[in-house]
Order: structure tokens, then C-alpha cells, then sequence
């Protein structure tokens, strides 16, 4: 069969304007050469950085902000795209190679009623008529299986929900019969248990048009269900090409058998589980417009343990988070801290309550001060709580910074000046500088890539063998939860669904929606898509 | 879950958009009506509920009812004003000739010896059927002559406004099709010299080359009844010059942003992967997103360009709403200021009141709500 794509030798360039600096040339991509058939799925698969997205951007003859494609050819049926002028490239855009975007939040236009979006690139190319074009939009819509696909078109993107309007990407992708898509991180920013159906749909949407496709994705265990073969890159570079099989199963090299083999720590959970240090009694709490957030919420954790609370985006686990921090103080219910009771807004809560309580946040980058070192970044809670100054202090940094596997050669640092996983590691200095009794830990992983996050979870255990500091570890990754927690707390629309230690939680018999959660979990192993899908339609069938 | 930057104390972004206070806030439209409470149970007062179900509506109801409120806070703080300036007509008028008796018989001819609440009431009741009174000076009606000054005054603002509005976006365009480039440069340099000179200082420099070097615009600019159509466009000439200028670079430079942080959106990355033209996605994907930052920096402008005339007009001796003002500041004929003060606040009012409720219906996320 002769290949549809065919890349040889891609070079990609990028000029980067370093403040005070001459601006320097960057290369993202060097040597990457791959084919793919009709109707076939490559995987692209790599961390943030690994070059991935500007590989598949190529594939349109298209570079974000400054990026440049310097060398190797891109053949889309035997003809070199990169050498098309700009109306050449036009009419291959959109018609011949579609693109899905991380965020079709973002990359739909809000002005405009998704159903004229779906299908502009068909209309603009003359591929179909008005028609023509809104009839396949509406066979798309229920191939994907959006709900009410007749008037799905009428909406406007802010109408409808992340899952929906990843398919309706997806359908703008398609609708013009293109012979190849892109796919770049499609179900990244869903909820597991929407990205289960968002894949589900875009795989039997490849399959039903035989188009190929392009998928890139930083998870294994998603491509291993769509793909055909898997490319693993990192720093813009080659590292394994082979079938999906064969780099699931044998993996040749180093870097991705540890890509295979991340999320898979377990630890045991705490045998004794009875005394408490963190009480959540029957709270309830909602926002100043009458919304209402939790409703009788009940959980506690004992002292040095780990408490894991899943859940996915609106079910309440930051919310509850900010009651426990005093952020948002509960219209109901207490917070009971070391056999005492919390004052229940920050304001009324003393210096020492506050000490005892430290947070970490998702986003390290916001969360500190740009203009700071990290000197003065974990120094801060040190002379505030404790009025450390001078030689004591700059010694006590040092040892934090020992402790998160640091080192004083960071010392003067400005936060842009590290790395996401090293920023992360200060905001966790800056927490245990405090010497606090419990940190709130909010999703401190889910930015970081798979690799950098192990090692951040790691470190937190590490950290609590050595401290018997607790953690309330707020996340909606299941294979965090296996990784770290004592005991779990799954929540669902602010309601708590389940709670006790962790091998009572994740193991049967399970409510409906834990169920659900934990089977939407990709596995590392192919075929396990159409398992569950399978077993799903024999239940529904059942019923 | 979506990720955005988050900061301050705001834990995720989920909790970000829940603790929007919903169009509670008169001084900007909501950019997202909280998604989580339309499902949520929705109590509360009639007024609450008709938030809900018609926030366009409910918006521009109360943006209607801000401006009037604050027309009448407008009118309060004219007539306190003008109360508690230092002297008064009676002896301006007077002059060397003002004895206590002659200031006194004045003071009761003009009503000034009522209480002030009582002044401002009868003033507001007749402001409000159009009615200003009549001018100490002159003894004329006021309503009568604001009527022929403000419409000089609008007819030069709206040749203003006509010439420096497309001119304005025209450029901005040009600056985002040639950024960082030469001519966006240029054009960036040239408005902003513009914007910080004081438009006294920009009349006297274009009558100085203009009127006295080369001889070639009429000056003073003032008009006549007697005066053509053509005669009265020669005239304003200079004015209109300077006017432009003035507000120009503004406008300029708030399209020009306004478009590019548009351009580099992902629907127009999106549209641009597509393989749509550049006129397509510019006037398709990029204008209607940038138009509410811009329709709010136009309403700016004009009601500037009505209101901040006193000084050109005075500048250029034109008969306008502006002068009118300041001639009457000068001998205190209240009635007169008071008049000019209400006229040019509504004006003001009216124009940003317009603004809002354009930017509010540009708005898709209210035009439909979920």
C-alpha cells in the first residue's frame, strides 16, 4: 500500500528571545522520520518538550509562533507540502489533513453556532454543498454520539459541555472527508470518565471514514488503544518506532520501558487507622450567589497518614479544600484539628492554626512570587512563623532544600529559572518550612509529566516517613491514589460517595459511580477499550 | 478539567468560575454566567429570578437604570457645585456700582433668597421637561440658545468623529498587519506624540502653520447663521484637525490590541488550520470577538470629542456649547453653567451607556444563555 504520509528527516527551528540576551536559535525537532497508510493510527507519544505537537503541526505545513520548519519534507501523497506557497497550502488545510485540538474550548469560536464552524472547511473548500455538508455534520454528530444531534449544530460553544465540545472537534475534523487528522492530546483536559466515551467516539469514527490519523498524547495507555504503531519521542529526538504491540510489550528501549511502567507503585496502606487528626464533621458549604457546593460532607484522617480525595472537575474536592484551609468558611458543619475545633474563617484562625495548615497547589507557577528566589520563597514562612533571620535561616533553607533532593546550588534562583517538577519541590519546601501537622496537597502532580510526577510523589512519601507529616491529597488520577493514599474519599457533585481506608474503597462490591470511575482508568494494555466498552453494552443489554 | 493560570488564593478553576459574583458587578460584564448555577436550585426574589432566565435583558434593564441614577447624582453635585463657589452674579454683575441694597434687590429678582433645596427642586422639575430657565446676562431663554450652540457643537464633533473613527481602526489594522514592523512603528510614534500634547497646545501650533504661516485655513473659526454649508466646513477646518488628532491615537492603539490579542486566539490558529484566507479569518474569526473592547474605546472618544470641545472652541472662537459655558462661567450666570454642566453629562453618560449595552450584546455567552 502506498503511504499517505510520509516524513523524512523533519528539522524544526524556533528562535527564542532570552531577556538581555541575543535571541538564539532553538532546535525542537532534529532526524524524526516515520510513513503512515491510509487509514492507519500513528501514535506520537512523549513529555511536554518532547516536540510532539510541532511534529503533528508539520504534517499542515504550520509552526507556532516563531517556529520554523528548517529541514526534511513532509509528503502527503508523494507531493512535498513544505515547498506549497501559501494558497497551495490552503487548499491542503482543512480539506486533505484536519486538526483536533487540546482545548476545543479554546479553539472554537465563541461568536459563532458550532453546527457553521463544522462545516465551513467543507463549504470553503467547495468539497459540498450547504446541504451536502449539513447532512454528514449530522451523521457525525450521532456517530460520535452527541446528544440531540438535530439541533446539536444550533448551539454555541459555550452551551455545551468539555466532552461535547471535544466531539464536536472532532466532527469538524471529519466533516470534510479529510485523509488525515491530527489528534493533538484530545482527551487530556477531560474527566476520565468522559474521556473513556470521547475516545470510544473518535475511534469508531476513524474506523467507520478510514481516515488515518495522527495521535498525540503524553499517556501510554491512551494510545495504546487507538493506535496502530507508536512513535516515543523526547527532546525532539527518535527514541522508538515500532508497532503499538511491540512497544507496549517489548519495549526496546530504557526511556520507554520506564514510561510503560510509571503509575504502577502501589503501597500498603497504614494497618492502624484509628486515631485522628483532621475531623471533617457534616459540612456543607456553597458560595455567596446561593449556589451550593458540598452537602454533608464527613470524612477524617489519622496522624501521618495520607488521605486521598477523588473526584472529578464540579465534584466539590477543592471546595472542601477551601472550607478546611478557611478560605471558605462551611454554613454548616466543623472542622476539628487535633481534638480541637477551627475557627471557621481564615481571619479567625491564630498564627499557630495557620502554621499547622500548609497547602500545595496545582499550578507551582502561580503559586509563587516571580520576583523571588527561592531563597527568599521558603525563607518567607520561616521568619514569619518562627521570626527566623540571617545565618539560622539561610541554614535552615539549605536543609529544606536538601530535603527535597535540591541542594543550595539552587539557592538564588528565580522560579523561571527551574523546571515544572523543581518548582513544584520548592512550593513543597515552602509548605514543610512551616513544620506543618497536615498539608493539603490540590492536584500537585497533574501538570507535571508522568516521569517528574513520580518522582514528586516519591518525594512526598519520603517526606512523611521522615516527618509523619499528613497529607490530604486532593486528585482525580486513580493510579495516584493506589500510589499514595491510607485512606479515600470519593466524591460525586459534592456528595461524598465512599469512604474508609484504601483497600475497602478499591475493591468490590462498589457503588455505581465508584465503579464507573474506576473502570474508566486506561490500562496499560491493548485491547482494553473494547473490553470495557464491551462489557458496558452487555450490561446495558442486561438491564 | 480545564487548566488556566490561577492565582491568589483561588484553589482550582473550577472554584474560580463559582465564586463569580453573577452581574452583581455594574462596573463589567461577567465574561462567563456560572455555568454550575444553572443547574443548581435557584431562590431568592423575583428580580433573581428573572437574572436566570433573561440575563441580557436583565443586564441592559440595569445599565438603563445605573444611568439614570446617575444622571440625578450628576445633577445634584452640578447644583451643589456651583453653589459653593466663591462670589456670586449679583456682584460681578454690579461691579464697582455693587452697594449691600443693590446686591440685595438683585439677589431677590433672581430668587436667590429661597432655600437652595427649594432652587434645585424647581430647576431639576423644569430640566426635566426642557426647560432651563432663563440666563441672567441676557435675559434670554437658555433652552433656546443651547439649542443653536449645541448644535455647532455636535456638528463639529460629528465631523470629527467621522473623520478620526475609520481612520483610527483603518491604522490600528494597518499596525497589526505590519507589526513590530516599519510602519507599525511609525504609526505607534506619530500617536503617541499626538496623545501627550495638551489639544491647546496642538490648535495654536496648526493656526501658527496653518492660518498665519501659509495662510491657507480660515481662522477664527467661528460661524454664522448667514454662513453655506461649504462656508461653515472651511471654517471648522482647523478644529476638526486638532480634534482628530487628539483622539485619534487612543483609538488607534486600543484596535490595534484589541485585534491582536484576538489574532492570537486558538479559533483563529483553528481557522487558519482550516486553510481559510486572511481576509476570512480576520473579518470572520477576529472582528466580532474584538468588537466590545473597541465599540467602548469609540464611545470614549466621542463623548470626549462632544464634551472636551471647551477648550478648542474656545481656542478657535467657535460658537459652540463650549464656549457658551465658559463665558458664563466668567459673569456666574448659574442658570446658564448649570445647563451646559447637565447637557454635557448626559452626553457622557448616554454615549458609555450605549457602550456597554453594544458590548453586552456582542457578547454571545449573554446573547445566549445555556
Amino acid at each position: 500500500m502506498p503511504e499517505l504520509l510520509s516524513v523524512k528527516n523533519l528539522k524544526i527551528e524556533a528562535t527564542s528571545y532570552p531577556p538581555g540576551e541575543p535571541p538564539k536559535v532553538v532546535t525542537l525537532v532534529e532526524g524524526v522520520s516515520f510513513d503512515l497508510e491510509k487509514g492507519k493510527v500513528l501514535g506520537l507519544i512523549g513529555e511536554s518538550g518532547a516536540g510532539k505537537s510541532t511534529i503533528g503541526l508539520s504534517a499542515l505545513a504550520y509552526g507556532r509562533g516563531g517556529v520554523r520548519i528548517t529541514g526534511g519534507e513532509v509528503l502527503l501523497n508523494g507531493r512535498d507540502i513544505l515547498k506549497l506557497d501559501r494558497s497551495g497550502i490552503n487548499s491542503v488545510r482543512g480539506a486533505h489533513v484536519c486538526y483536533v485540538a487540546q482545548s476545543a474550548a479554546a479553539a472554537f469560536n465563541p461568536a459563532h453556532k458550532l453546527g457553521d464552524q463544522v462545516i465551513e472547511a467543507s463549504l470553503r473548500h467547495g468539497i459540498m454543498t450547504r446541504e451536502e455538508a449539513k447532512k454528514r455534520a449530522l451523521y457525525l454528530f450521532r456517530v460520535l454520539g452527541l446528544p440531540k444531534p438535530e439541533t446539536f449544530g444550533e448551539r454555541y460553544p459555550h452551551q455545551v459541555s468539555g466532552g461535547q465540545l471535544q466531539r464536536a472537534m472532532t466532527a469538524m475534523a471529519l466533516c470534510p472527508n479529510p485523509e488525515l487528522i491530527v489528534f493533538d492530546e484530545p482527551t487530556t483536559a477531560l474527566d476520565v470518565t468522559t474521556q473513556i466515551d470521547v475516545l470510544a467516539a473518535i475511534k469508531h469514527a476513524i474506523e467507520e471514514t478510514h481516515t488515518a490519523a495522527l495521535y498525540i498524547t503524553h499517556d501510554l495507555a491512551v494510545v495504546a488503544q487507538i493506535s496502530d504503531d507508536i512513535m516515543v519521542l523526547r527532546h525532539g529526538k527518535t527514541v522508538e518506532y515500532g508497532t503499538t504491540k511491540q512497544v507496549i510489550e517489548a519495549p526496546r528501549e530504557d526511556y520507554t520501558r520506564a514510561l510503560v511502567s510509571v503509575r504502577q507503585a502501589k503501597r500498603d496502606e497504614a494497618p492502624d487507622q484509628s486515631g485522628t487528626l483532621l475531623k471533617i464533621e457534616c459540612v456543607h458549604a456553597g458560595y455567596s450567589n446561593g449556589f451550593k457546593v458540598l452537602h454533608d460532607v464527613s470524612m477524617h484522617l489519622p496522624k501521618g497518614q495520607t488521605l486521598a480525595i477523588v473526584g472529578e472537575s464540579g465534584s466539590g474536592k477543592s471546595t472542601l479544600a477551601r472550607v478546611i484551609t478557611g478560605l471558605l468558611p462551611p454554613s454548616e458543619g466543623r472542622i476539628i484539628f487535633d481534638g480541637k475545633e477551627l475557627p471557621k474563617a481564615l481571619k479567625g484562625r491564630t498564627n499557630e492554626e495557620l502554621r499547622r495548615i500548609q497547602m500545595i497547589y496545582q499550578m507551582a507557577d502561580t503559586a509563587m512570587n516571580p520576583r523571588q528566589t527561592v531563597r527568599d520563597i521558603i525563607g518567607r514562612p520561616l521568619s514569619f512563623y518562627f521570626g527566623m533571620h540571617g545565618a539560622r535561616k539561610s541554614e535552615r533553607v539549605k536543609e529544606l532544600l536538601d530535603q527535597i533532593e535540591m541542594g543550595s546550588r539552587f539557592l538564588d534562583r528565580y522560579p523561571a529559572e527551574l523546571s515544572g517538577g523543581q518548582k513544584q519541590r520548592v512550593a513543597i519546601a515552602r509548605a514543610l518550612a512551616a513544620k506543618p501537622e497536615l498539608i493539603l496537597c490540590d492536584e500537585p502532580t497533574s501538570a507535571l509529566d508522568p516521569l517528574v510526577a513520580e518522582g514528586i510523589l516519591n518525594l512526598l512519601t519520603k517526606l512523611q516517613e521522615e516527618t509523619a507529616v499528613s497529607y490530604v491529597f486532593i486528585t482525580h488520577d486513580i493510579a495516584i491514589v493506589r500510589a499514595i493514599a491510607d485512606s479515600v474519599a470519593v466524591m460525586h457533585r459534592g456528595r461524598l460517595v465512599r469512604f474508609g481506608p484504601k483497600s475497602k474503597v478499591l475493591s468490590p462490591p462498589f457503588d455505581d459511580y465508584t465503579d464507573l470511575l474506576l473502570k474508566s482508568v486506561p490500562e496499560m494494555e491493548i485491547g482494553w477499550l473494547e473490553r470495557v466498552l464491551k462489557t458496558r453494552r452487555m450490561e446495558s443489554a442486561g438491564n | 478539567m480545564e487548566s488556566g493560570p490561577i492565582t491568589g488564593p483561588v484553589l482550582t478553576d473550577g472554584a474560580a468560575g463559582e465564586t463569580l459574583p453573577r452581574s452583581a458587578d455594574p462596573s463589567g460584564v461577567p465574561a462567563k454566567p456560572n455555568p454550575a448555577a444553572a443547574t443548581g436550585d435557584v431562590g431568592g426574589t423575583f428580580w433573581r429570578r428573572f437574572v436566570f432566565r433573561r440575563p441580557l435583558a436583565a443586564l441592559i434593564l440595569q445599565r438603563l437604570g445605573l444611568s439614570v441614577g446617575l444622571l440625578f447624582a450628576v445633577s445634584l453635585m452640578i447644583f451643589g457645585g456651583i453653589e459653593a463657589l466663591p462670589g456670586d452674579f449679583a456682584t460681578t454683575y454690579l461691579g464697582q456700582s455693587a452697594t449691600p441694597q443693590a446686591v440685595e434687590n438683585i439677589r431677590k429678582d433672581l430668587g436667590l433668597d429661597r432655600p437652595w433645596s427649594e432652587r434645585y427642586l424647581s430647576w431639576l422639575g423644569g430640566a426635566v421637561k426642557g426647560d432651563f430657565g432663563t440666563s441672567w446676562a441676557s435675559k434670554n431663554s437658555v433652552s433656546e440658545q443651547i439649542g443653536k450652540r449645541l448644535g455647532n457643537s455636535l456638528f463639529l464633533a460629528f465631523f470629527a468623529a467621522l473623520i478620526s473613527v475609520p481612520l483610527a481602526v483603518g491604522l490600528g489594522m494597518l499596525a497589526v498587519q505590519f507589526r513590530n514592523r516599519l510602519p507599525d512603528k511609525i504609526i505607534n510614534v506619530i500617536s503617541l506624540a499626538a496623545i501627550s500634547l495638551p489639544e491647546f497646545f496642538i490648535g495654536y501650533l496648526l493656526i501658527m502653520l496653518f492660518a498665519v504661516q501659509y495662510g491657507v485655513a480660515t481662522f477664527p473659526a467661528t460661524v454664522y447663521d448667514s454662513m453655506t454649508f461649504t462656508e461653515r466646513l472651511s471654517a471648522i477646518a482647523l478644529p476638526v484637525a486638532t480634534l482628530v488628532l487628539v483622539v485619534l491615537a487612543h483609538m488607534m492603539r486600543m484596535t490595534r490590541a484589541a485585534i491582536l490579542n484576538v489574532m492570537s486566539s486558538a479559533y483563529v490558529e483553528t481557522a487558519e488550520l482550516k486553510g481559510l484566507g486572511t481576509f476570512r479569518i480576520i473579518a470572520r474569526h477576529a472582528a466580532p470577538n474584538a468588537v466590545a473592547p473597541v465599540i467602548n474605546v469609540i464611545a470614549l472618544n466621542l463623548a470626549y470629542l462632544v464634551v472636551g470641545v471647551v477648550v478648542v472652541e474656545v481656542v478657535f472662537v467657535y460658537p459652540g456649547m463650549g464656549q457658551y459655558m465658559v463665558d458664563a462661567v466668567t459673569v456666574r450666570d448659574m442658570p446658564v453653567v448649570q445647563a451646559c454642566g447637565l447637557i454635557f453629562a448626559a452626553f457622557y453618560i448616554f454615549l458609555n451607556m450605549a457602550a456597554d449595552i453594544l458590548a453586552i450584546l456582542a457578547n454571545p455567552r449573554l446573547r445566549h444563555p445555556r
